[in-house]
């Protein structure tokens, strides 16, 4: 009996060792990078630099090159067909979820302030104005890049690790004809198609949230139609055009400059979607402030 | 046919080919033999067109192609056909589109050419009637010889195999080499291979060179070779431990 004790506080003591020493191989990690960072705050800043314009230049050379091969006509309709089946009409179900539960969610708030503070015959205006400028395109961007900016980094990555973009350019046959250009042309094309879904979903959602609580459907409706221009829907189109562009190069670069194995996949896949992320965050500022700026933004 | 002049690769502070010579004469096999990690798959890269060396120059049919354009390469790629460590097939095509993939990008015959070349390239690398498989569905050894059968689809003058029998069972590897030599003899290819397999040298190459610290260290017959005054090559040769090659950890 005492000797199975004896094991059973010896393991016991052991996992502790085992996890104090996890613990100090982290914290140690963590030492070392605020030293890095402290130490050599010079350095640190100069390779952060280095990395951003390596990224800059690589996309920026990617993103010509597709374009030139587009516009020498050298595109795959079969393979963009394809691609706008996979961006687009895929992510159709899960890009009308979320942007109709956010129109719903908005038209709670907005609604319930509106009827208690008297100017919910506003809701159908503010929604459809929300809906059309921010929530309908960048939600649908967003979703695309978790979707769709992840599978075009991992599938890149694979192919680029396994030694089958060599092969391609082994066949004499441009990995960016073959792989980024349908994606791209894919991408302009299905992401404001999915922006005008969202945007009628969006609406949509708000109306029957607004209805339910208490704002009138004709209210809402009218509202609507005097706020909500045309321009505002197709500029919020517009911005997705941008959107498209971030998404494909931004998966493709993140996939061709892949190295080490699934490691590396994993690492270019989760680096694509964060970067496409803020990137569009950032962009959908400056569009905005572009298209929808001024003192007659509201008028 | 293929040479390599001064030919040097750098990444970094790293050298890994190191002002290297090398001359490969047209319909011979020339086996590069080498340490894992030596450098012989940066070569064939090299000689492929698919890397840009750091310095130095690669000739075929004394044309410099380390200097050529992207589109101009692609001429002379078209002309080479190369075999992967691990095949490198396309994962989400099945066989027949792997080997007719150069073919039909390139819009270079009818589907029915394409067709029969299919057929008969899948038939020289013993593999008939596999057309509808997926890449996952073939074993190690099927997926290299579907990897030989996309290299000649497009009529090659020179292949170039990439370690054609690693990670392969003796039989699969002794079934490799001897496709390596039935192609050259049957389509009188040019073919340069690297791999560290002596059987497999010993099997096809009609010369072998020895790469080691990114120079070419010796070249010669096979039998030349296993008699040779270099003591790195006997060492490797002979898979001896002992000698000037050093394991470090």
């Amino acid at each position: 009996m005492g000797i199975i004790t004896d094991v059973r506080r010896d393991n016991g003591e052991s996992e502790r060792a085992g996890r104090i020493d996890l613990v100090g191989e982290v914290l140690q990690d963590v030492g070392n990078e605020v030293a890095a960072v402290v130490s050599a705050p010079g350095e640190y800043v100069f390779r952060a630099f280095t990395k951003f314009f390596e990224f800059i230049g690589e996309s920026s050379i990617l993103l010509t090159r597709t374009v030139r091969f587009i516009l020498a006509g050298r595109i795959d309709l079969r393979d963009t067909v394809n691609q706008m089946a996979f961006i687009g009409v895929a992510s159709l179900p899960i890009v009308l979820v979320t942007v109709a539960f956010s129109g719903a969610v908005l038209s709670l708030y907005m609604s319930q302030l509106g009827v208690r503070w008297g100017f919910g015959g506003y809701t159908g205006g503010v929604i459809g104005l929300s809906v059309a400028r921010e929530l309908g395109p960048v939600l649908t961007a967003v979703v695309v890049t978790a979707r769709s900016g992840s599978a075009i980094a991992a599938e890149i990555g694979t192919m680029k690790v396994t030694e089958q973009i060599d092969a391609l350019r082994a066949l004499a046959v441009s990995p960016v004809q073959y792989l980024v250009v349908p994606r791209l042309i894919a991408a302009i094309v299905m992401l404001p198609v999915l922006t005008i879904f969202s945007d009628i979903i969006g609406t949509v959602a708000g109306y029957l949230v607004a209805v339910v609580n208490g704002v009138a459907g004709g209210g809402y409706v009218s509202s609507l139609k005097s706020q909500v221009l045309p321009s505002d829907v197709v500029k919020g189109l517009v911005k997705t055009l941008f959107f498209a562009v971030v998404i494909v190069i931004v998966g493709a670069q993140q996939g061709l400059r892949t190295t080490g194995g699934a490691t590396g996949v994993g690492r270019s896949t989760t680096s694509a979607v964060v970067i496409s992320i803020v990137t569009i965050y950032i962009l959908n500022f400056f569009l905005a402030y572009v298209m929808f700026g001024g003192k007659t933004a509201f008028l | 046919m293929i040479r390599a002049i001064q030919l040097s690769y750098r990444v970094g502070n790293k050298t890994i080919l190191n002002y290297l010579d090398l001359a490969v004469e047209k319909g011979e096999t020339l086996a590069v033999m080498g340490m894992s990690g030596a450098g012989k798959s940066t070569l064939l890269k090299c000689i492929g067109g698919l890397i840009r060396p750091t310095f130095g120059a690669v000739e075929i049919d004394g044309v410099d192609i380390t200097r050529m354009k992207e589109s101009e390469l692609d001429a002379v790629r078209v002309k080479i056909g190369m075999v992967f460590q691990y095949a490198a097939l396309f994962d989400s095509l099945n066989v027949y589109e792997n080997v007719s993939f150069g073919l039909r990008r390139h819009k270079l015959m009818s589907e029915e050419e394409i067709a029969e070349v299919v057929r008969t390239r899948l038939a020289i690398v013993g593999l008939p009637r596999t057309e509808n498989l997926m890449p996952a569905q073939l074993s190690g050894g099927m997926q290299k010889r579907v990897g030989l059968a996309r290299a000649l689809a497009l009529d090659p003058e020179i292949v170039l195999y990439d370690e054609p029998t690693a990670g392969l069972d003796p039989i699969t590897s002794a079934a490799i080499a001897d496709l390596i030599v039935k192609t050259r003899n049957e389509l009188g290819v040019t073919s340069m291979l690297v791999t560290h397999d002596i059987a497999t040298i010993k099997r096809v190459a009609s010369r072998v060179a020895m790469l080691h610290s990114g120079k070419i260290v010796a070249v010669g017959t096979v039998e030349e070779m296993e008699d040779h005054p270099n003591p790195i090559v006997r060492q490797f040769i002979t898979g001896s431990g002992e000698g000037p090659i050093r394991i470090t950890e």
